[in-house]
């Protein structure tokens, strides 16, 4: 009897697990199309409510088409919209130690601009200009690199601080306490929300790159196709206006996109590949991050549909496949050659040379027809490398990008 | 059994659906009806099989965890070492076919390595094997990090990723018989035979009770750390298929150590061993990436993932540990067996042979 009541039980409990389960696919069934899709509308908009911003939108919109200040052959060094700032007073001779608290090296992007650096940096050590930097890794933590740029300042015995800020508003204090040091402060990449350092480095910037490859997608493809946007993750400003930027255009222009975040993991990129293929048609195929470009073709492929057009990054491995599927595709470009660009604004600062207060590098995509130049001149080089990552001129080219081993 | 109408054999198949064991399958059964509600595409038999294509490594890495977690122990370590094999892979083979060969045995070489120590320092050393698996995560994981800095490094020669992405073509009606499809197969045939094996039902009793297995005369260090090299093999043949499906990243392999212990408590495998059956394992791991599969579909934001992944494990232990009392270990006077009773590996492991379930007869 006992037995009875408990299996009774049982069952009972299991139809509730499987109604429970029910309820939770069922209705979502009916209005999936409807309901959920309005509810990711309205997050979306909402993340684009907070992450677009028209004054940065329009400024970086004008930016793409100013030609930039400065030799051609030097990229690194050119400006864009340029207000210079005296620096004399930190106009001092002799070698000086640089304290870098670098975000991570956790990327490929981050990896090749770290070699290029380093190349700079034995140009500017043999130059006698810097004894010596000392680099902390957050690994990708605000905690671990607001302790490192504390250790910086308390023991550090730095000449100047480079910062390449792994979140915005997590490491604005930190930067300012930097600052307060009264030592020069070169931030670079990923912006904090302090004016107080001396120059901040970027190209144009995110916003830029949703322009760039949104109107490329939305001029190849027609209103109301289907768009699949893989992003890497939520809340890093240069890739949260690449997104808000592209967003903003594919709403205007009717392009259907919807949104996923990927981690950078292949597996993920190609599950939703084929889950939205699955669902129906991908025309187009729009990324925050070239990192993993490779995987959604690998998914077209693998599904035996059409190619979509795609949207990827200067990384060698999409420039290669982009030529061997000869694709419909661009390559929007976040200039890497930045990397190299904080040490000689360093140099120029103990120089006393004035520096642009927001130093914008320029930054124009790679299109179809300069593909084929950018490969043959990155012949050799490993896939994670940067087309444009603009060191041909250091020491150790190409044998350093090539051998691609971390210093 | 002895009366076999057929009421009883409806009654019998009603029980055990809703049994621990059987209710994974009910489970995946109503998952995938409803997928192919929300997308009759799903059921075309092209895509059935890339739905079992991107699954058998997520089912290879839970066939492996089910001989961890029968035995009593865990092995938290599955994940990291896929990502280490991935990355192992990517780097060694490079874009020189001929070291596939040499590269794949080196892999196989090292997996079981890292299973033998997961499994001496637990059962010699008695470090709880949540506690070692643990550690080995954090070592894997480190060397990874030290060796790549944690970026992508490129893939391996596409000869090596044929195993995870490419199979038999021109199949009439399916297209495709993807490899990955095929090992899954075989590594599940295999992992049954082993379970109806002397060493399997010695691992299910081990399990269940260590003390008894004891007196038994089984080698208790050696049947453990053999189940932790199973899932550090199958973990290794996990890492082979997913470098050919996706391609080298650090990230590849994250979170399967929870995925595959997931899938195998929705399978009815009891935590702490000593109860369970490998096909509902697999099933649990089909089942769980069917429910991924339908909230894509649906269109739920996959950071729920996570939290989702969460509830169920919640609510399957919930279940399980609610239906299965143990009468040979809870004061419970009168039960006694009885032709109804349903069969309960629990007791038969130690006391009879081990039934692996009633639907494998």
């Amino acid at each position: 009897m006992r037995h009875k009541v408990h299996v009774a039980t049982a069952m009972l409990s299991a139809a509730a697990l499987l109604a429970l389960a029910g309820c939770s696919t069922d209705p979502g069934v009916t209005p999936a199309g409807d309901a959920t899709t309005a509810g990711a509308k309205a997050t979306t908009t909402a993340a684009a409510v907070n992450w677009f911003d028209q004054a940065l939108y329009t400024k970086q919109l004008a930016q793409r088409s100013v030609t930039p200040v400065g030799a051609a052959s030097q990229p690194y060094l050119q400006t864009i919209d340029a207000k210079l700032v005296d620096t004399a007073k930190f106009k001092s001779p002799g070698a000086k130690k640089v304290c870098f608290a670098n975000a991570s090296i956790s990327n490929p992007w981050r990896q090749t601009g770290w070699i290029t650096m380093n190349q700079q940096l034995k140009v500017l050590k043999a130059a006698g200009v810097i004894s010596g930097m000392e680099t902390r890794d957050a690994q990708d933590k605000d905690d671990t690199q607001i302790a490192d740029i504390d250790y910086f300042i308390a023991d550090g015995n730095c000449d100047a601080f480079l910062i390449s800020p792994n979140s915005t508003a997590a490491l604005t204090p930190a930067v300012q306490r930097a600052c307060d040091t009264g030592k020069p402060v070169v931030v670079f990449d990923r912006g904090v929300q302090t004016t107080c350092p001396v120059t901040f480095i970027h190209p144009i910037g995110g916003f830029a790159w949703g322009i760039d490859s949104a109107k490329f997608l939305i001029a190849n493809l027609k209103k109301g196709d289907k768009v699949v946007a893989l992003r890497i993750s939520p809340g890093v400003d240069v890739l949260e206006q690449r997104w808000a930027g592209a967003d903003k255009l594919f709403k205007e222009a009717g392009i259907n996109a919807v949104d996923h975040f990927t981690g950078a993991n292949p597996t993920e990129i190609k599950k939703i590949i084929s889950d939205e293929l699955a669902k129906g048609d991908v025309k187009g195929v729009w990324m925050d991050a070239g990192d993993g470009a490779v995987a959604a073709i690998e998914a077209f492929e693998d599904a035996g549909v059409p190619y979509p057009v795609m949207i990827g990054e200067d990384e060698l491995s999409f420039l290669r496949k982009w030529k061997a599927t000869n694709i419909t595709a661009l390559a929007p470009v976040y200039s890497n050659f930045q990397w190299r660009t904080g040490l000689l604004a360093i140099q120029k600062i103990f120089a006393g040379q004035k520096v642009p207060s927001e130093w914008v590098l320029p930054q124009s995509p790679i299109t179809k027809a300069e593909l084929d130049g950018y490969l043959a001149k990155n012949v050799g080089m490993p896939n994670g490398h940067y087309a444009k990552f603009g060191g041909e001129d250091l020491p150790g080219y190409p044998a350093v990008w090539q051998k691609r081993v971390m210093p | 059994m002895i009366q076999r109408t057929p009421g009883h054999r409806f009654a019998r198949i009603g029980l055990t659906l809703i049994s621990p064991r059987g209710a994974v399958f009910l489970l995946l059964f109503v998952l995938l009806v409803a997928i192919t509600v929300i997308n009759p595409h799903f059921a075309e038999p092209g895509q059935a099989i890339r739905f079992v294509q991107r699954v058998a490594p997520v089912a290879i890495v839970a066939i492996g965890q089910y001989f961890v977690i029968v035995s009593g122990e865990f092995d938290m370590s599955m994940g990291s070492l896929v990502t280490a094999q991935v990355v192992i892979a990517g780097n060694l083979v490079g874009q020189d076919d001929s070291r596939s060969i040499p590269v794949l045995l080196f892999m196989f070489a090292f997996g079981a390595a890292i299973g033998l120590v997961n499994g001496l320092i637990t059962t010699l050393l008695r470090v709880p094997s949540f506690i070692v698996t643990l550690g080995m995560m954090l070592a894997l994981l480190g060397g990874v990090l030290f060796w790549t800095g944690g970026s992508a490094t490129g893939n391996p020669a596409d000869g090596f990723r044929q195993i995870g992405r490419g199979g038999i073509t021109g199949v009439p009606v399916l297209g495709i018989i993807p490899w990955s499809v095929l090992i899954l197969g075989a590594v599940l045939a295999a992992a049954i035979w082993f379970s109806r094996q002397p060493f399997g039902r010695t691992l299910i009793s081990t399990g269940d009770n260590l003390t008894t297995a004891r007196y038994a005369g089984v080698r208790v260090w050696w049947v453990k750390t053999s189940a932790f090299m199973i899932s550090s093999l199958s973990a290794t043949v996990a890492g082979v298929l997913l470098v050919g499906y996706a391609g080298v990243h650090p990230s590849v392999g994250r979170g399967y150590e929870f995925i595959a212990i997931t899938a195998v408590v929705l399978g009815g495998v009891a935590l702490g061993g000593g109860r369970g059956w490998v096909v509902a394992a697999a099933a649990g791991a089909f089942a769980l990436e069917a429910l991924f599969t339908l909230l894509n579909f649906a269109g739920v934001p996959s950071t729920l993932r996570d939290a989702v992944q969460g509830v169920i494990l919640i609510l399957a232990v919930a279940y399980s540990s609610a239906t299965f009392k143990r009468p040979g270990r809870l004061p419970s006077p009168k039960i006694s067996p009885s032709p109804e009773k349903l069969p309960h590996p629990a007791t038969d492991a130690v006391s009879t042979a081990p039934q692996s379930s009633s639907l494998s007869r």
